[in-house]
């Protein structure tokens, strides 16, 4: 057996029998995390061979998705996860900082924590049922109030033409956005919690109300981690797949107007799977490789950003 | 109004906008929850939770295959998922300290953020297609297993980072060999983060829709067979959702009823019992010296 | 001589604990007057009532009157804000803003009060910096941020941004203490020079420095208010044994 002294030593410690067979057992399952992650990529690369090779970079830029021609592009599809990642962002970041701004300096103690978790519950709901009472819930007040609304102000721009019908970008955005909130308000909380109290006092006693403190002492502090967490909600709503799927109105062109049903390369692929085979198969595998290596590099980023704030993403999370 | 009672006002008006927030961020959660009960607590009866589901064409009564297929998808993707997810995140935390484990604490980072379409596609690359097993139970758990592992390590990984050095240390230094410390340390202080780990990744995956369109698809008939198949209380939501039929659209519901309370459940009981063990840890933290020092 | 801060019975609490115990404490104008007493004597939370800082935080009260030339500052018409831009404040350890210039900091106040007015903005910081005896070593690096400056600058940074908005009386919560002997030193010299014009209150754990400094001293001492005098008399000759104990270094 080893000894205790043995593996208290600097440099390569002793290790004898079930020492050396549970080190190597573990590390030998936790390679699996790296085998499982080159084999997506090897796997996916390889069976998106047969699009890549007949479309090559055109395939970024081509706004044709005809299986009837067989010609595939995925511009549409990153278009529209552009736009509705887009709205997503601009309705949940400010509602998102407002949340944090609420929860970290002014609720009251004893409700920090209630809120906080029931906020976050936002995020265990899977993304099934929020598509389900967007369908039913959502919808009608879209088509009712509020696509009307935007209309009649903004109609003039390309932004809202066409008649509302409810399963757009604009709506498949809003459920996007409140999907995102959780992540962003979660981890905008714990940036703003960082910054330490001396620094309110020093807004404080130049003469400053709650709002100027907050305004010029914590949220200028936290900002780094803020708009970390900005971007990891940014990543949540690039990869998610259901709610948008059963909002965006599966409509394969690009179109400028917001009330004009969209897709995006995850709902894409969620709806056509089942029929695709050959050189459709293989471009909605190109478009997965896409989406992959997007959602990859805003994650990545974003971590940076976030750095000491966070060293994990909550993981509760709601399904994707 | 001057400058001071502008700035006043600035502060209410702030203060206001930030509860506002708040309030209009716990609208869709009530409403939604709301929703779910009023239209899904019609559909469920006896019956309904134990009749099969519809399948194209007829109709069915139920969502009772639809449960069951949630089990069973959350059952074998366990089996794969969290002695995987455990081990990595023992490894991360016990021998990780080199380039290795900084690696693989990366990677299952990398992991944790694929969309989960694209985890239903490597498991339909892996199961479905290479394995040549088809649409199947088993590459549902696969899908839903990958999903896990990410998020079981990170929590196993935290649990046990939380443990103070000191309990190793004593117990290596009575003599106890490495992996047993490993393994007291992870059974006995550990246990609590590991076990609300792995329920909160339950919560999620029952939750997983896409990747189970990619590789379990859906049956309408009761289905214990890992190769076949099989219905799921997420699929059964999507399949019906926009349903001109009535009935099934009240499966629709009742599986999301059904659903929301098993994540609920989950979520919120894990909630109450971290609240507790909190108050119980330092209790904990001596039995276990002593337990150690008994060399059983 | 006139009184600036009166307090009458204060009391001061964090939740159940009773940390200020009665004091009826007069600190004169336009002098300097030093606060001293062993750790946890409660000097800190005293003169934390007189800018209605105690409070901030969560749990903590104040009974009794703090009155400012006269008018009681715990009043239930009367703002915090507005007492604090009358008595500043300058804490332990230096907390300049890290994301704002050293510009940008001195004039923080002026801003929030709406000031725009880039010329006045000038006229002040190089004010401000002067009466805090940072103008010469910083002038040129105006635009530099508030924390690449030494640990002493950056305090007399502070004092400058709790000048700027030109307060009637200045509280100081041990200044030094995380501070070398020489930039000690600087900032002793220069609330000299400030006693003209404000009325400065130290708290400190160092007797000598209050020896030096103060032109009269209170001595503090588990919440209570054991003496207050002329800083000579407490030093050479104190009423109370307390005291005596205290400057002859028996405890504390």
């Amino acid at each position: 057996m080893a000894s205790g002294k043995g593996s208290r030593l600097r440099g390569k410690p002793l290790k004898f029998g079930g020492d050396l067979v549970f080190e190597y057992t573990v590390m030998a399952v936790a390679t699996l995390t790296l085998v499982l992650v080159w084999l997506l990529v090897v796997r996916m690369v390889f069976d998106a061979q047969l699009s890549i090779e007949r479309f090559g970079f055109g395939f970024l830029i081509g706004g044709d998705w005809d299986p009837n021609r067989d010609i595939y592009g995925a511009l549409p599809f990153v278009f529209g996860t552009l736009v509705t990642t887009g709205i997503a962002v601009l309705i949940g970041v400010p509602l998102s900082i407002g949340i944090a701004t609420y929860l970290s300096e002014l609720a009251p103690p004893w409700s920090k924590g209630p809120l906080s978790f029931v906020v976050e519950l936002l995020a265990a709901v899977p993304s099934v049922i929020y598509g389900l009472w967007a369908m039913y819930a959502l919808r009608p007040v879209m088509v009712d109030t509020i696509e009307p609304f935007f209309q009649s102000v903004l109609g003039w721009t390309p932004l809202f033409q066409g008649d509302p019908v409810g399963l757009d970008k604009f709506t498949a955005g809003i459920i996007l956005a409140i999907m995102i909130i959780p992540t962003i308000a979660s981890v905008s909380k714990e940036a703003m919690m960082a910054v330490p109290d001396s620094q309110r006092e020093a807004a404080l006693s130049i003469g400053a109300t709650r709002y100027e403190t907050t305004r010029i002492a914590v949220l200028t502090y936290s900002r780094s981690g803020i708009f970390g967490a900005c971007i990891l909600g940014l990543g949540r709503a690039v990869g998610e797949t259901m709610a948008v799927t059963m909002t965006i109105g599966n409509a394969n062109r690009v179109s400028w107007s917001l009330l004009d049903p969209g897709q995006t390369m995850a709902s894409l692929i969620a709806n056509n799977w089942g029929e695709a085979q050959g050189l459709q198969l293989s471009a909605l595998i190109e478009i997965g490789l896409v989406l992959f290596i997007i959602a990859l590099l805003v994650n990545v980023f974003a971590r940076i950003m976030v750095g000491r704030f966070m060293s994990r993403v909550p993981a509760t999370g709601g399904g994707l | 109004m001057n400058t001071y009672e502008y700035r006043k006002l600035k502060n209410t008006l702030a203060s206001g906008l930030a509860l506002a927030c708040v309030i209009l961020a716990l609208i869709p959660l009530i409403y939604i929850l709301a929703g779910v009960v009023a239209k899904g607590a019609p559909a469920l009866s006896w019956e309904f939770l134990t009749s099969r589901t519809a399948g194209t064409g007829e109709s069915g009564e139920g969502i009772g295959n639809a449960i069951v297929g949630t089990l069973l998808l959350v059952l074998y993707a366990s089996l794969i998922g969290l002695p995987v997810g455990i081990l990595t995140g023992i490894y991360v935390s016990e021998y990780g300290n080199n380039r290795f484990g900084t690696t693989v604490r990366f990677f299952n980072d990398v992991l944790a953020n694929f969309p989960s379409i694209v985890v239903g596609l490597l498991a339909y690359a892996l199961v479905v297609a290479y394995l040549n097993v088809g649409f199947s139970l088993i590459a549902g758990a696969v899908a839903l297993s990958i999903i896990m592992i990410p998020i079981v390590a990170n929590t196993t990984e935290e649990a046990l980072r939380m443990v103070p050095n000191s309990l190793r240390e004593g117990a290596l230094a009575l003599g106890v060999p490495r992996w047993r410390t490993v393994l007291k340390v992870m059974l006995v202080s550990g246990r609590a983060g590991i076990v609300t780990g792995a329920l909160l990744a339950i919560a999620r995956i029952a939750g997983e829709t896409a990747p189970l369109l990619l590789t379990a698809f859906y049956s309408s008939y009761w289905s214990l067979s890992p190769t076949e198949p099989i219905a799921s209380l997420p699929l059964t939501i999507f399949r019906n959702y926009n349903s001109p039929s009535e009935v099934l659209l009240q499966q629709a519901w009742g599986a999301a009823l059904v659903l929301i309370m098993i994540v609920l459940t989950l979520n919120i009981g894990v909630r109450l019992f971290t609240r507790q063990k909190t108050r119980k840890s330092k209790v904990v933290r001596k039995k276990w010296t002593t337990r150690l020092s008994r060399r059983d | 001589m006139d009184d600036k801060i009166v307090t009458k019975g204060l009391n001061a609490y964090f939740g159940d604990v009773h940390a200020v115990k009665g004091i009826d404490i007069r600190i004169p104008k336009n002098a300097i007057t030093a606060i001293i007493g062993p750790s946890g004597c409660g000097k800190s939370t005293l003169i934390r009532c007189m800018n209605r800082m105690h409070e901030v935080v969560r749990g903590a009260r104040v009974t009794g009157e703090v009155l400012l030339d006269g008018k009681n500052i715990y009043s239930s018409q009367t703002d915090p804000v507005l007492v604090r831009t009358k008595v500043g404040m300058v804490f332990q350890k230096p907390n300049p803003f890290p994301t704002m210039s050293i510009y940008d900091n001195v004039v923080a106040g002026l801003r929030l009060n709406g000031e725009k007015d880039w010329k006045r903005l000038d006229a002040t910081v190089e004010r401000s910096l002067k009466l805090a005896a940072l103008w010469d070593e910083v002038k040129h690096q105006l635009d530099a941020s508030g924390v690449s400056i030494s640990g002493g600058q950056q305090q007399r940074l502070c004092i400058a941004r709790a000048l700027a908005v030109q307060p009637e009386a200045l509280l100081l919560d041990e200044p030094c203490s995380a501070l070398d002997p020489i930039a000690t030193a600087k900032i002793e010299d220069l609330l000299f020079d400030l006693k003209d014009k404000y009325t400065i209150i130290i708290v400190t754990h160092n007797m000598q420095q209050a020896a030096r400094v103060a032109d009269f001293t209170a001595f503090m001492y588990m919440g209570e208010l054991i003496e207050f005098g002329a800083t000579k008399k407490i030093f050479e000759s104190p009423d109370k044994e307390l005291t005596e104990k205290y400057i002859t270094g028996r405890f504390g």
